[in-house]
């Protein structure tokens, strides 16, 4: 037997587990590099800081995926983020410190992290 | 908690299991397990998307990309491409005839003209998790309605509003179905509500696949009908022959318990409702309401004459509430969404959408929802992606053995009760057969007389009897031994038939007959006249000639002749023995060089 509290909190959890069922083309898509090179830079901690952050701050309109090489190897772990109707923005030299901040500045208020892009590396 | 990024839905309907969707689950799970993604990616077990000859298959979310005739060999390579490196297999996404392959389900012809109302979650949830049901809004109408404590007579009033009719065939109002069983009394107080779940028109899967992907909205939509017109106990009579449904209902209705949403004083208020499985044992009558509740108490499926309907006296004589399971489905999406959007659906007098069940010449077999008044051309051309092979569409049937054949003619037809009723036809529970020239009119209609009178119960004579002589006719003209006048004797006795059976498998049993003997009398008149049947179907009339200019004398033909009807010397034209000819078709099948006619 459970309350209705109890039953409002199970409804609520899986909501936000099931979101990602909508495949909605407004979703803000997160995409990390994950070939070798990715991964050997190490891209898996920074993708799991990504799916940790966006859970913690219950986003539903963005979704993570994984991508293969794109050719600058020696700038992974690299992440695209894909703003419907904006230009994609390439972020480089990643690490799980520095996630928290792209998704509070770009996911949640729009503004693109440009210390962090392509260009302020090169 | 691990922070998932990905689900893989595996169909895991009766029609994908039966292209063995289980060892695709198992391989996901294994090779998602070797790769150490189990925290990363769920692999969820879910209802039919539809799209039934392309099984199994699996949807990948975010992406929403859809594969098809996905095998245990493909899933290695999902799993390494798609989940790892994000790329999408194009190779093995489900492709339609035209364009290129769609990535995701929703941008697919297949699905750009449907609207899921009815199966809403079939294909989106996992069946056997109340957990995801809540997910997607479960159980707020009866929370709703409970911790509101909701009038009774407003439920009613929304249902009526709403416009929904029976969905099981003959489109009843449902609204004044509940009105009429709320209104009812009974001494002791008891009334019961009922779900029909024998669906048994051959070619009709619809309830069959709500009941799999998604039955928590039937339990919920029965626990609401039993506050609204006061009920404390339903059944659910289910086919034995569904085996998954029977057990998804079982696990539903075990967990709702558990969570208190079924049983004494659910969510804690002092409204109690439980629900129990029957079994069905395969009698096509007992889909009959009044044979149904007799079969519930346990007694020989036998229809009885109503009045009494089942909402004053139903089952054990107390008052009863009878929907099918689709129409059960439309509740809570009502209930939530308000009467107004859904009377906003379909036609003026159909209102909403209806499952139809694809099968037969079509291209994409399956299952699928529209609103009502869609064209049929709608659903075969577009929806269905027309008729394989190049062949024309001739006919499509609708309502099973109590409905009727569509001529190519009427194809502009909107679907909804009233539009097929007029045209001889009938909505029925959703089957839609698609038939294209190769098919013989008057074969059909003997097919479907044929399950008539096989599943006839025998209680009352115009039934038990007339089904069989009027099924004597029609092999008759089969044969080639019919006269013209045998057609107005068909016409006669269905006429009587319809008026003077007992239930409405006898009075709907002409129906068939009477459509194809109303669009396609040229084809029975060929059959009486001319002792032809120009579908080449009817063997009896068939003939097969050997084309001399065409054969090579090869002797494969007279090799494989079952009867040694077929002479000829080697490498000289070979002729055939019409008299000891059984008309069996191998010689044709045989032949390399096409020089087999059938006339």
């Amino acid at each position: 037997m459970k309350s209705i509290e109890e039953l409002r909190a199970i409804r609520e959890k899986m909501k936000q587990q099931m979101g990602l069922r909508n495949a909605d083309d407004n979703d803000i898509r997160v995409v990390v590099g994950m070939a070798t090179c990715g991964i050997a830079a190490g891209a898996r901690p920074v993708m799991t800081a990504f799916l940790e952050e966006i859970e913690k701050r219950g986003l539903t309109n963005v979704s993570v995926s994984q991508t293969g090489c794109i050719g600058v190897c020696r700038l992974e772990p690299i992440v695209e983020v894909f703003v419907p109707g904006e230009e994609k923005v390439t972020y480089v030299k990643m690490d799980p410190s520095k996630v928290a901040t792209v998704v509070e500045q770009h996911l949640v208020n729009r503004n693109v992290v440009a210390d962090y892009t392509i260009g302020a590396a090169e | 908690m691990s922070h998932i990024r990905s689900h893989v839905m595996v169909c895991s309907g009766t029609g994908c299991s039966s292209t063995n969707s289980a060892a695709v689950l198992t391989a996901f799970e294994r090779e998602i397990k070797k790769h150490k993604l189990q925290d990363e990616v769920k692999v969820v077990k879910t209802g039919c998307l539809g799209l039934c000859n392309q099984g199994p298959n699996v949807m990948i979310f975010p992406e929403g990309a859809c594969y098809a005739h996905v095998t245990e060999e493909n899933v290695t390579e999902i799993v390494e491409e798609h989940l790892i490196k994000g790329r999408i297999v194009s190779r093995l996404l489900l492709k339609e005839d035209a364009g290129p392959a769609a990535t995701s389900l929703t941008e697919t012809q297949f699905y750009r003209h449907q609207l899921r109302i009815a199966l809403r979650n079939c294909g989106v949830i996992n069946p056997e998790s109340i957990d995801e049901y809540l997910g997607v809004d479960g159980y707020t109408a009866l929370e709703r309605i409970l911790t509101e404590k909701t009038d009774p007579q407003e439920i009613i009033d929304c249902i009526k509003k709403s416009g929904l009719r029976g969905r099981g065939g003959a489109g009843f109002s449902t609204g004044m179905k509940w009105q009429f069983t709320h209104d009812a009394t009974s001494e002791d107080g008891v009334k019961y509500v009922c779900c029909n779940a024998d669906e048994g028109d051959p070619g009709a899967f619809m309830d069959r696949s709500v009941l799999e992907g998604d039955p928590f909205s039937v339990i919920e939509a029965m626990t609401i009908a039993g506050y609204a017109v006061g009920a404390s106990q339903g059944y659910i009579y289910v086919r034995a022959e569904y085996p998954i449904a029977v057990k998804r209902l079982e696990l539903a209705i075990g967990q709702a318990r558990k969570y208190g949403l079924l049983g004494k004083n659910i969510l804690g208020t002092d409204f109690s409702f439980d629900l129990e499985l029957r079994l069905g044992a395969g009698a096509f009558v007992c889909g009959e309401e009044t044979a149904l509740l007799i079969s519930i108490e346990g007694k020989r499926g036998e229809p009885r004459p109503r009045p009494p309907f089942p909402a004053s006296k139903g089952l054990l004589g107390k008052p009863t509430l009878l929907n099918n399971v689709e129409t059960y489905a439309n509740i809570t999406w009502i209930l939530n969404n308000g009467w107004e959007k859904f009377a906003a659906i379909g036609t003026e007098k159909s209102k909403g959408t209806k499952v139809f069940a694809l099968g037969g010449k079509i291209t994409n077999t399956g299952l699928v929802e529209i609103p009502m008044g869609t064209t049929l051309r709608t659903i075969i051309e577009d929806i269905g992606g027309g008729i394989p092979g190049g062949k024309k569409f001739k006919a499509a049937q609708t309502g099973g053995p109590s409905g009727g054949c569509i001529p190519a003619e009427l194809i502009d037809t909107p679907i909804d009760y009233d539009s097929l009723t007029a045209i001889g036809s009938m909505m029925g529970s959703g089957g839609l057969i698609v038939m294209d020239e190769d098919n013989c009119m008057v074969d059909i209609a003997k097919f479907f007389l044929q399950f008539c009178v096989d599943e006839s119960c025998g209680k009352c004579v115009p039934c038990r009897i007339g089904t069989k002589r009027l099924y004597d006719l029609l092999d008759k003209i089969t044969k080639g031994q019919g006269t013209l006048e045998d057609l107005d004797t068909i016409e006669e006795l269905c006429y009587h038939l319809k008026d003077s059976a007992l239930c409405a498998l006898g009075q709907s049993a002409p129906n068939p007959v009477l459509s194809t003997l109303r669009y396609f009398r040229d084809e029975y008149v060929a059959h009486v006249v001319e002792k032809r049947c120009p579908a080449g179907v009817c063997r009896d009339l068939l003939r097969f000639e050997i084309d001399p200019t065409k054969c090579k004398g090869c002797t494969l033909c007279a090799r494989n002749c079952p009867v040694n009807a077929i002479s000829g010397a080697i490498k000289a034209p070979h002729v055939i023995d019409h008299d000891k000819c059984i008309h069996c078709g191998l010689c044709q099948s045989n032949c390399r060089f096409d020089a087999i006619t059938k006339a």
